[in-house]
């Protein structure tokens, strides 16, 4: 009976094997409790609010051109990294699963690569049909 | 009886790391993620795939911008609010960009307090992250009147490229969609963690499976990641 359905691997028998049965522990890898000091969470997000006030400054100095797009890139990433890798605490996961969430939208790029060739031909089209604007 | 079977599932030892973890995780017909509930799992992969949504409003929002002739209207101004007698650029949105960075403070340490079994701690700072996301979407329901008011549509507005609207009202109203379904789930989740289903293992009504602290863990991927999305729109579209 019992090896009927933990052959099935659902996590309801994982979890009532390991309630009843204290070995069970040992041959399963055991679920990880992501438990951290409050400090790192206070200081990560004294980190975010002073990478948004200077992403915000960004706008409110009135930058322009490469320093301004290259700007903005940085603080958005050095923030999308620290909520990744702190609050959703996957600096602390195994890379497997790392790689499975972080790997496919960083392939989004091709499509943005794409896009970009796209979009200057709809602009290099619409200029030769109707001119370089109203 | 039960030992027998579980073998199936994984040797006793330390795993390897690094590129063979990946490869020796992965493959031998086995469970991939090897330390992670099925819903955590789940709620990674789900987010996955809302990643895909999002960088496709981007997208199309990115490709909008860069094929019209007609100059994109300026961020800087239109999202301007006149305090004191002075234009200050952006002002509103950088405030709610600190009120849901806020939220996602004290959202990670709900989770915190939540493995420490702090009942009444987990609870309040819950129900804070869900008073600053409905913060956040009274700033967003604010700004989207104003911008109607003066004539911003999904068709047309009086500035310039008349993709602006239509990139606006769908990025930012996905997104705020995404943060009310998200206070709802809070509320919800607080209510559980206040009336201690979390320690006596409740079964959920939905799922019917045990409550566990580590769906407080769960909620808070979601809520991470509404804020993480905003982080990438606030670059795009109202600082680029």
């Amino acid at each position: 009976m019992a090896e009927a359905t933990a052959n099935g691997l659902g996590q309801h028998t994982l979890d009532s094997a390991r309630t009843h049965d204290a070995t069970a522990t040992s041959v399963t890898p055991t679920e990880v409790h992501q438990e951290h000091p409050i400090k790192l969470y206070l200081v990560v997000w004294a980190w975010l609010f002073i990478l948004s006030t200077c992403s915000y400054l960004v706008d409110y100095f009135g930058l322009h051109g490469y320093l301004r797009w290259s700007l903005i890139l940085i603080f958005m990433i050095l923030k999308a990294g620290l909520i990744v890798a702190i609050f959703m605490h996957m600096a602390w996961e195994r890379l497997a699963l790392t790689y499975a969430i972080i790997l496919p939208p960083v392939l989004v790029l091709v499509f943005v690569t794409l896009m970009v060739f796209e979009a200057d031909y709809t602009l290099l089209t619409r200029m030769a049909f109707f001119g370089a604007g109203p | 009886m039960a030992e027998t079977t579980l073998t199936h599932i994984g040797r006793t030892g330390p795993r390897p790391a690094g590129w063979q973890g990946i490869a020796a995780d992965w493959s031998s017909d086995q469970r991939a993620f090897k330390n992670v509930s099925w819903g955590k799992a789940m709620m990674w992969i789900f987010l996955l795939s809302d990643t895909f949504i999002f960088g496709c409003f981007l997208l199309s929002y990115m490709t909008d911008r860069i094929s019209t002739r007609v100059p994109w209207p300026n961020p800087s101004e239109v999202f301007a609010l006149r305090i004191g007698g002075s234009d200050i650029p952006l002002i509103l949105i950088a405030i709610m960009t600190f009120v849901l960075i806020s939220s996602s403070g004290t959202m990670a340490m709900a989770v915190n307090f939540g493995y420490r079994r702090d009942r009444r701690k987990t609870a309040v700072l819950l129900l804070l992250t869900a008073a600053l996301g409905a913060t956040f979407v009274g700033m967003q329901a604010f700004e989207w009147t104003k911008l109607i008011t003066e004539g911003v549509r999904p068709w047309g507005n009086p500035w310039g490229a008349a993709q602006f609207g239509a990139s606006f009202f769908m990025i930012t109203g996905f997104h705020g969609t995404h943060v009310s379904i998200g206070v709802i789930f809070l509320i919800i989740v607080a209510r559980k963690v206040w009336r201690g289903d979390y320690d006596v293992g409740r079964p959920g009504f939905f799922t019917s499976r045990r409550g566990r602290y580590e769906n407080v863990e769960i909620m808070g991927l979601y809520w991470h990641f509404v804020d993480l999305v905003w982080v990438f729109i606030f670059a795009f579209f109202y600082l680029w």
